[in-house]
């Protein structure tokens, strides 16, 4: 089971021009807004053909600029879910459904449409039209629409944007579901770190119509290859660089040496680590790392329901006009055992989880 | 009342056969020139709207110098043996001409508000070109296509100009009734006259009421279908 895609296109505002290969575990393609990952699905799905290259499913050759082929979009059979959905409104849930099977025998369609119905547990909405379902169940019967056809990739973009907050939770278990049982290539686009980290098993971090990062989504979140994919992963904290020695930094805007776990096989410019991963120490005695250890001023807290960012000062008390050097988060019920206590507090940077960037 | 109901079936016969013809020809052109752009096809707009802005007789003038004896089209007819010019067919020409741009112009509007998209999905769930057009679109334009087969309707069935240019007023076989009432004013002839006028008003009203119940029925059956869902 591959899907292997080597495509270039140009296009207004940027060009795409990506190379990468989805196996059988789901690949979560994230990038911000405008960097290629819709128009990526479509090329894929054959509704917009790209200038140069070659998009292979497992056998079968769907793009070959070389060899001028370019299998239509109704051949491909790739089950796409829009971002809107795509539902056609004048037809019920069941109609929409079995849209795609119109070449299968009719006891037959009648039968692969209840095992869609059934799956996606949309039993009894068989004759609603779209317009009368939640959204989370319109994406249920574009999901059974896209599976009925037993289509042999499955590419979901955006699956969970258009719904609301309180919605997603559940229609991302779902969808979990169905990607696990799902045998075949399956992509899943997101602009949500979150999502991505959750639907996908393979992580694709796409910026400006490159592949920036690409590999298993621990490896990706652990050791960022560039700084544009630190940060689209999420990382808040970053520092330049200067290596001191094997295996010791100096990171120069944290105004402090660390040393460092990951291999230093590329040039380093900076070295950046995680909000999540920055650990208040209980003890102020520095504990059994005092070389990881470093003294710290809060200069601002900012509260979401059940963590809080804490903007920090290092080394010396904040004076006025100067910018906080990192931000920690932490779960609230540390932040209630600490936030009475004297400055500084103490500081961990783990050298596991600080890494380092070419760039 | 005239003894020859004639111009009756003709103008029916007429606009129904031009609605015919302009419905196939209006949605086809429409839905070939919704997937093109640029200025050339731009430029064939004008030449297809163009029957709505000219007067029906320029309509009819130029209609006559492609049809007639000497025309690239009536010299084709006449190897083939035959003439267009003053004959049922040519009333036909004459009411499709003029209503074309009316079915274009609705059904271009029609299918330009059809999401995108629901196209792209049909045809990522394997359905032909067609089968996207005629399950999809073509469903989903409806209301607009509908108002777009109206409008032709009316205006062939009022189509004066171009036909008594192209066809003649020959009774029994090219006489409509917009030409009927015509030639009676012109022999003074004002019952009979009002006697078509009338006639005219009453088949217009009848078919438009016909044309608004059936749509109707449609909308609430579809309402009906809802509900039990």
């Amino acid at each position: 089971m591959s899907l292997e895609v080597h495509i270039e296109k140009r296009l207004q505002s940027y060009s795409l021009a990506l190379d990468f290969t989805a196996g059988a575990k789901p690949l979560a393609i994230l990038g911000p807004s405008g960097a290629g990952k819709t128009m990526t699905l479509r090329c894929i799905a054959g509704l917009v053909t790209p200038d140069r290259g070659r998009i292979v499913l497992d056998d079968r050759v769907l793009f070959d600029s070389e060899k001028k082929i370019n299998v239509p979009s109704r051949e491909r059979r790739i089950g796409l879910l829009f971002q809107n959905y795509a539902l056609f409104s004048h037809m019920t849930v069941s109609e929409n459904i079995a849209f795609g099977l119109d070449r299968v025998a009719p006891d037959e369609r009648a039968h692969k449409v209840r095992r869609q119905l059934d799956a996606l547990h949309l039993a009894g909405l068989e004759s609603r039209l779209p317009r009368e379902l939640s959204g989370g169940e319109q994406q249920r019967v574009a999901l059974a629409r896209a599976l009925a056809i037993e289509p042999e990739a499955l590419l979901l973009d955006e699956p969970l944007s258009a719904l609301d907050t309180h919605l997603r939770s559940q229609v991302e278990h779902q969808l979990l579901s169905t990607l696990a049982a799902f045998e075949g290539s399956s992509l899943v686009v997101t602009h949500n770190i979150e999502e991505a980290y959750r639907l996908g098993e393979e992580m694709l971090v796409l910026t400006k119509g490159r592949v920036a990062a690409f590999g298993p989504k621990e490896e990706v979140f652990r050791r960022p290859p560039t700084l544009d994919v630190a940060r689209l992963t999420g990382c808040k904290n970053f520092s330049r660089a200067a290596v001191i020695s094997k295996g010791m930094i100096e990171a120069v805007d944290w105004g402090c040496r660390l040393r460092v776990s990951q291999p230093m096989t590329q040039p380093v410019v900076h070295a950046g680590i995680r909000a999540h991963q920055i650990d208040f120490l209980e003890s102020t005695d520095g504990g059994a790392n005092p070389e990881h250890t470093f003294p710290c001023w809060v200069m601002e807290a900012s509260e979401t329901p059940f963590r809080i960012t804490l903007y920090l000062k290092l080394h010396s008390a904040p004076r006025p006009g100067e910018q906080p050097q990192l931000q920690a988060e932490v779960f609230k019920e540390k932040w209630q055992r600490f936030k009475d206590r004297p400055f500084p507090w103490h500081v961990r940077l783990d050298p596991d989880a600080v890494f380092l960037l070419p760039d | 009342m005239p003894a020859d109901l004639s111009p009756i079936w003709i103008s029916l016969a007429t606009s129904l056969t031009a609605t015919a013809i302009t419905f196939v020809l209006g949605i086809t052109a429409a839905a070939w020139r919704e997937r093109r752009s640029g200025p050339l096809f731009a430029l064939l707009d004008g030449v297809f709207l163009l029957p709505l802005v000219l007067p029906p007789t320029v309509v009819g003038f130029l209609l006559l110098l492609l049809f007639g004896r000497n025309g690239p089209v009536g010299r084709i007819f006449l190897a083939m043996g035959t003439t267009v010019v003053f004959s049922w067919p040519a009333t036909v020409i004459a009411a499709s001409v003029v209503s074309f741009p009316l079915m274009y112009i609705t059904a271009r509007a029609a299918l330009a508000q059809v999401d995108p998209e629901l196209i792209n999905a049909a045809r990522t769930l394997g359905a032909s070109e067609w089968r996207a057009f005629h399950r999809v679109a073509m469903p989903l334009a409806a209301p607009g296509i509908l108002a777009g087969t109206i409008l032709s309707f009316a205006r062939a069935f009022g189509e004066f100009g171009a036909t008594l240019m192209l066809a003649g007023d020959i009774p029994g076989r090219t006489e409509t009734i917009p030409l009927a009432i015509y030639f009676a004013v012109e022999a003074n002839e004002m019952a009979r006259a009002a006697f078509w006028s009338v006639i005219d008003v009453g088949i217009s009203l009848a078919l438009l009421f016909g044309l608004y119940y059936w749509s109707q029925l449609q909308s609430t059956s579809r309402a009906r279908i809802e509900r039990a869902g």
